[in-house]
């Protein structure tokens, strides 16, 4: 009721003690296309549905490489994601050159966040309109953080953003207990047939998801496209137990990002 | 009245000898392990060649510290180009960043003398090399370090580059195997280590092909 009057800039407080532009940055998360991520022990995977506009256009790139031990998957303005994904790679390449060693994914969410918050609290600034799954290693294993435009983050077994995401959420609830233990090729199954469960009938295939693992000894990747469109075939198949899942392919992956733009059917990454 | 003196240097000299050669489809880099100061030994087993991008290595003699340093800025550089580009740098372009890494500290320069070798984006061998400022040319081959005055001239003998202002334009590579750029490499250490006192120990010899990367290694005197 009161919403409109003191919506107009971040910096006015409703009297129900609300930041509306925030919650309304909030809202941008909910309309991006889904992402979804599951961790283990010892792996975390991302996957994504990656809408194209029209036939014409080529995929949205929505995860991002920022490390060797970390990536991001981000649900909203992906202009935004892009720019706080060049902030974390910075990040990063500053920790390791400082440190000689690799920056802890916590460290990296917390530096995140508090750059989102200076956000809510300037009238000349507007919120990031972008939720990002943070997906990292460090010396305790694997994790994975969901950072919000309000400069909140929590930490996740399992999670998912954008739109349908409330599907993927059903069903992560239903089996999250189990993933700690699980496999890195159980892990990537649950991920696809989560990305499936928002798709909502429609047919799951590899052209419009991207999948990304990183883990202890496997550094963070995209897989390819056949891998994808194998593994989707893999588990869709009815009553048959679970055929050896190609796996070796991805791990070999040179510097990550090679093989996928050439799978993405010849597309131009719009990136950076 | 006598001009004042620095009472301090913030650089010293590490010493050692680095060669670069360049082949049809191959590039040899080596360096000797030896990391002196003054008339002593810090240590003999020391690499002063670093792997830059998948296709291109950089052996630096002179002052070990602002080696590292310059080591250290250009991989970070080069992750950058890789988020940015999707792939790695190619030979010619990491040596254009070298050399405007050199001179953007024109006024307290990094005390490095380089030699950039590997394989251009062609597949062909390609050497490239600096002075300490940046100023740099692709060469058939190259030496830097204490021992370059006895290796370079060695070298002019025996693979003699064309002018690149001759007409018609030659290649800037040597008609060399593999195998007798690498021993021709050898021979020239072990001349240098008998005059050239920071110059020994040991050899690191680095092969870039299209398979791959190798290395080797060659005792020389430890005198």
């Amino acid at each position: 009721m009161f919403r409109n009057q003191y919506d107009t800039d971040v910096t006015t407080w409703s009297p129900a003690g609300r930041l509306f532009q925030v919650e309304y940055a909030m809202e941008a998360v909910k309309q991006g296309s889904a992402a979804i991520g599951l961790r283990s022990k010892t792996h975390v995977v991302l996957a994504c549905v990656n809408k194209a506009s029209s036939e014409l256009s080529s995929h949205q790139k929505k995860i991002f490489k920022v490390d060797d031990h970390i990536g991001v998957a981000i649900a909203g303005l992906t202009a935004d994601g892009r720019v706080l994904s060049r902030y974390m790679r910075n990040e990063c390449i500053n920790y390791s050159f400082t440190y000689e060693s690799p920056l802890p994914v916590g460290r990296l969410v917390v530096q995140l966040a508090d750059k989102a918050q200076v956000c809510t609290q300037r009238s000349w600034k507007r919120p990031y309109g972008v939720g990002l799954l943070v997906v990292g290693l460090d010396e305790l294993g694997a994790h994975l953080y969901y950072n919000c435009p309000s400069g909140n983050y929590f930490e996740y077994q399992a999670f998912a953003i954008g739109s349908r995401s409330q599907a993927a959420k059903t069903y992560l609830e239903r089996r999250f207990e189990n993933f700690t233990d699980s496999s890195r090729e159980d892990l990537i199954k649950d991920a696809l047939i989560s990305v499936r469960e928002t798709l909502q009938g429609e047919k799951l295939k590899s052209s419009i998801c991207t999948v990304a693992v990183v883990g202890i000894g496997e550094a963070f990747h995209i897989l390819d496209q056949e891998t994808v469109q194998q593994l989707i075939d893999a588990f869709e198949i009815v009553g048959e137990d679970e055929p050896p899942v190609p796996e070796v392919g991805d791990a070999e992956a040179d510097q990550a990002e090679a093989a996928a733009p050439a799978a993405e059917e010849g597309a131009a990454p719009m990136d950076i | 009245m006598t001009k004042q003196q620095a009472n301090w240097s913030p650089y010293d000299n590490n010493g050692g000898s680095c060669v670069a050669i360049a082949g049809a489809d191959y590039c040899v880099i080596a360096a000797d392990t030896r990391m002196s100061t003054g008339y002593n030994i810090l240590t003999r087993e020391y690499s002063k060649i670093t792997k830059l991008a998948d296709k291109c290595m950089m052996a630096s003699s002179g002052f070990q510290a602002d080696v590292k340093a310059l080591q250290k800025l250009l991989a970070a550089r080069h992750l950058i180009y890789q988020h940015q580009h999707n792939k790695q740098m190619s030979c010619p372009a990491m040596a254009q960043l070298l050399s405007n890494t050199l001179y953007y500290k024109r006024f307290f320069p990094y005390y490095s003398f380089n030699v950039l070798g590997g394989l251009d984006s062609e597949g062909k061998g390609c050497v490239y090399t600096y002075d300490a400022v940046g100023s740099y040319e692709r060469v058939g081959y190259s030496s830097q370090g204490s021992g370059s005055t006895l290796i370079m001239p060695f070298l002019d003998n025996q693979l003699k580059s064309p002018s690149p202002l001759l007409l018609p334009a030659q290649d800037a590579v040597t008609p060399l195997s593999e195998s007798e750029a690498v021993d021709l490499v050898k021979t020239v250490f072990a001349s240098a280590t008998e005059r050239d006192i920071y110059t020994g120990d040991k050899l690191e010899i680095v092969v870039v092909n299209a398979e791959g990367i190798r290395s080797e290694y060659m005792d020389l005197r430890k005198d």
